[in-house]
C-alpha cells in the first residue's frame, strides 16, 4: 500500500508503459512530436537556451564581470547597454546570456543524477519485490513526506551555501520522486507474460531486467523526469535567490534576481529581467515535456 | 472501511519516525560545531564543555535523538541558540502567520483553478480550453519569488495601491481589519498561482475523463439538462480535486519560504531563513520538524477524507 496515491503526472507515466508497442514505436513518437507545433516551438527555445549556455561567453557584447561605478542601474535601452546595467554597473544583456550556463547547469544536473539514481533504486525495488521493495520504498516514502521546497532548503541550509551543496540537495529531493515512478512501472512490466516466459526459459534476473524491463520502463521514467526539469530550475535559482546556491560575482539568474532586489524602486524592469529568463526557460521545458508525454501516449 | 483507516494511520507512524530522524540528522549533517555561532572565538574549553552539556551535544547520537523526540512529544523543541527563547513558541507564532497566508492562497487557487479546469474540460480544444490551459502552464512554470517581485513592482512601487512588505502594523499582533489584511493581498495572490495551475490541470483531466464515461452518455440520452449533468461531473470530480487542494496546502506551508522572503512576511519561511543564516540549528531542526509533521498529518487527513467521500478507494 503506497503512502500516497500517485499524482496525475505520475499516473500518466505509469499509463505510458501500457501503451501498445510496435516495431516503429519510436518512429511514430518522433512523427507525432514533430507534428506538435507547441512542443516544437518550445523545443526551439530550449535549443536556443542550450546554445546560449554553451557559447554564451563568445556571444556577449560586453564583459559580464566589468563593473563601473559611473553607469550603475541604467534603464533598458541605454546607449551601449541594450538591457541596462545592474547594481554594480555591469551589462545586463551580457550577464543574462552568460548566466544561462550556470542556471541551466544548476537546474538540469540534479534531474539527470536523480534520473540515474532514482531509476536504479526504483527498478531494483520494483523487480526484487519482497523485503527489498519494502526497505527501499519505505525509506523513499520518508523523503517523499517532505514538501520539495522545504527539503531542498533544509538540506542546503544545513550543508551551507555553494554550488555542490545545492546540486546535492536537489538531487536528494528528486531521487524519491523518480524512484516511486520507476518502482511502479517496473512492478507493472514484471507482471507481463513475456517476462514470465523469459523466466520460464531460464533467463536470469539481470538478463530479464536488461532485455525485457529496461526498454519498457526507461521511456516513461524519462518523460516523468523531464517534467521535473522546470521545477528543478525554479528551485535551483530559488536557492541562489536565498543566498544558498551560487555565490557572487558569478552570473546566475536566481542570484542576479537576489542582488537586484534592492533596485526595484530604481530600475524595476531591469531588476525583473533575470526572473523573466527563468520563467521563459521553465515554460519551454514544461511544454516540451508535455509534448513528449502526449507523443509517447499512443491513446492520443 | 474502519480496517483501512486504522491501517492507514498505523502506516503513517514509521513515516513520522523517519521524518524525525531526517530532521535530527540535519544538525549533525551540518559542518562545524553547532555552538560556533554563540561561543566567542576565545571561549575557554571549560565554557565550551559547559554549553555542550547544556544543549545536550555531549551525549551519544541515539541518546540525543531519543531525548529530543521525547521532549518534542511534550511540546519542547529546545531553545533557539540565537535568541535563547523556546523554539516551540517561536515556531507556533510563525506557523500561525504562514497558515493564514497559505489557507487564503489555497482557497484563491482552488476557486480559480477549478473554474479554469471545468471550463477547459467542458470546451476541450476550443478557445476557452486553450486559454485555461495556457494559464495553467504559466501558473506551474512561473518562478513564484519573481512573480512576487513583479507584483511589488506593479502594485506597490508603481501604482502605490498596496504595501510592499511586512506583516502589518506592529508586525506581531494581527487583526482582521484592512490595515492588516492589505499586507496579505500581494503575497496571497502570488502564492495562489501554483495551486491554481496544478488544480486547473487536475480538474481539466478529471472533467474530460468523466465526460467520456458511459453513464454521462446515459444521462444525456435520458434527457438530463446541462446543469444536471454538471452536477454529476462535480460530484465525481470533487474527491480528487479536494485531495489535490489539501496536498497543495501542505506544499504551500512548507514551500512558502521564498515568497515570505520576498514579502518579509513573518512566517515559518522567514524563521527558517534567519535560522539558516544565523546557524541556529535547534530552531532550524524544530521548524522543519513541525512543518514536515504538519505535511504528514495533512496527507493522512486527505487520504481519510477522500476514502470517506469515495469508498471505492478502500477496496482498491
Amino acid at each position: 500500500m503506497p503512502m500516497t496515491s500517485l499524482s496525475a503526472s505520475e499516473t500518466a507515466a505509469v499509463a505510458l508503459v501500457q501503451a501498445r508497442r510496435s516495431p516503429g514505436y519510436w518512429q511514430s513518437v518522433l512523427t507525432r512530436l514533430l507534428a506538435d507545433k507547441v512542443a516544437m516551438g518550445a523545443g526551439v527555445v530550449v535549443l536556443l537556451l542550450l546554445a546560449m549556455a554553451l557559447f554564451g561567453p563568445w556571444l556577449t557584447p560586453a564583459d559580464p564581470y566589468q563593473a563601473s561605478m559611473l553607469s550603475r542601474l541604467k534603464p533598458i535601452g541605454t546607449d551601449g547597454y541594450p538591457l541596462g546595467t545592474d547594481e554594480l554597473g555591469r551589462d545586463m544583456l551580457s550577464r543574462l546570456i552568460v548566466g544561462a550556463r550556470l542556471s541551466l547547469f544548476m537546474g538540469l544536473t540534479p534531474v539527470l543524477f536523480a534520473f540515474i539514481i532514482g531509476s536504479a533504486i526504483g527498478i531494483l525495488a520494483g523487480y526484487a519485490g519482497g523485503w527489498v521493495n519494502t526497505a527501499i520504498m519505505r525509506t523513499v516514502d520518508v523523503f517523499y513526506a517532505f514538501p520539495s521546497v522545504l527539503l531542498a532548503i533544509a538540506l542546503s541550509g544545513a550543508l551551507g551555501a555553494g554550488i555542490f551543496n545545492s546540486l546535492l540537495s536537489l538531487t536528494i529531493v528528486f531521487v524519491p520522486q523518480i524512484a516511486r515512478v520507476a518502482e511502479a512501472v517496473t512492478a507493472q512490466a514484471k507482471g507481463r507474460d513475456y517476462v514470465e516466459a523469459a523466466r520460464a526459459s531460464g533467463a536470469n534476473a539481470f538478463t530479464i531486467v536488461r532485455v525485457h524491463v529496461l526498454g519498457n520502463v526507461l521511456g516513461p521514467i524519462f518523460v516523468y523526469a523531464t517534467s521535473l526539469i522546470a521545477v528543478s530550475l525554479i528551485l535551483a535559482s530559488g536557492l541562489s535567490f536565498l543566498g544558498l546556491g551560487v555565490k557572487p560575482p558569478e552570473p546566475e539568474w536566481g542570484l542576479m534576481l537576489n542582488t537586484l532586489r534592492t533596485a526595484i524602486y530604481v530600475q524595476p524592469w531591469v531588476a525583473a529581467l533575470p526572473g523573466a529568463m527563468i520563467f521563459i526557460t521553465s515554460i519551454a521545458f514544461n511544454l516540451l515535456s508535455d509534448g513528449l508525454r502526449s507523443a509517447m501516449d499512443n491513446k492520443g | 472501511m474502519l480496517g483501512y483507516l486504522l491501517r492507514r494511520i498505523v502506516y503513517a507512524l514509521p513515516i513520522m519516525v523517519g521524518v524525525a530522524l531526517v530532521c535530527f540528522a540535519l544538525v549533525h549533517l551540518a559542518p562545524g560545531d553547532p555552538l560556533v555561532s554563540i561561543l566567542p572565538p576565545d571561549a575557554s574549553a571549560d565554557l565550551a564543555a559547559q554549553m555542550r552539556t547544556l544543549y545536550g551535544f555531549d551525549r551519544s547520537y541515539p541518546e540525543q535523538f531519543l531525548s529530543w523526540v521525547w521532549r518534542a512529544l511534550h511540546g519542547d523543541l529546545g531553545q533557539s541558540i540565537a535568541s535563547g527563547r523556546p523554539v516551540t513558541s517561536e515556531v507556533m507564532t510563525a506557523v500561525g502567520h504562514t497558515l493564514r497566508l497559505a489557507v487564503l492562497a489555497t482557497l484563491i487557487g482552488f476557486v480559480l483553478g477549478s473554474l479554469f479546469g471545468f471550463v477547459g474540460g467542458y470546451f476541450q480544444r476550443a478557445w476557452p480550453d486553450r486559454l485555461a490551459s495556457t494559464l495553467a502552464v504559466l501558473g506551474v512554470s512561473v518562478p513564484h519569488y519573481w512573480l512576487g517581485m513583479v507584483m511589488v513592482i506593479v502594485f506597490s512601487a508603481m501604482l502605490g495601491w498596496l504595501p510592499a512588505t511586512g506583516g502589518g502594523p506592529g508586525e506581531v499582533e494581527w487583526a482582521w481589519d484592512w490595515n492588516h489584511l492589505q499586507y496579505m493581498v500581494l503575497p496571497a495572490i502570488t502564492m495562489s498561482v501554483i495551486p491554481m495551475g496544478i488544480i486547473a490541470r487536475t480538474v481539466r483531466a478529471l472533467v474530460a475523463e468523466i465526460l467520456a464515461q458511459e453513464f454521462i452518455v446515459g444521462l444525456r440520452a435520458k434527457g438530463l439538462t446541462h446543469l444536471g449533468i454538471f452536477g454529476h461531473v462535480v460530484k465525481n470530480a470533487a474527491p480528487t480535486a479536494l485531495a489535490v487542494m489539501g496536498l497543495q496546502l501542505g506544499y504551500l506551508l512548507g514551500g512558502s519560504i521564498l515568497i515570505e522572503t520576498v514579502f518579509a512576511w513573518p512566517g515559518t519561511g522567514f524563521l527558517l531563513n534567519s535560522a539558516i543564516f544565523q546557524r541556529d540549528l535547534p530552531l532550524l531542526q524544530g521548524t522543519i520538524l513541525v512543518l514536515a509533521m504538519f505535511f504528514v498529518v495533512l496527507n493522512l487527513l486527505v487520504d481519510v477524507l477522500q476514502t470517506l467521500l469515495d469508498p471505492r478507494i478502500a477496496r482498491a
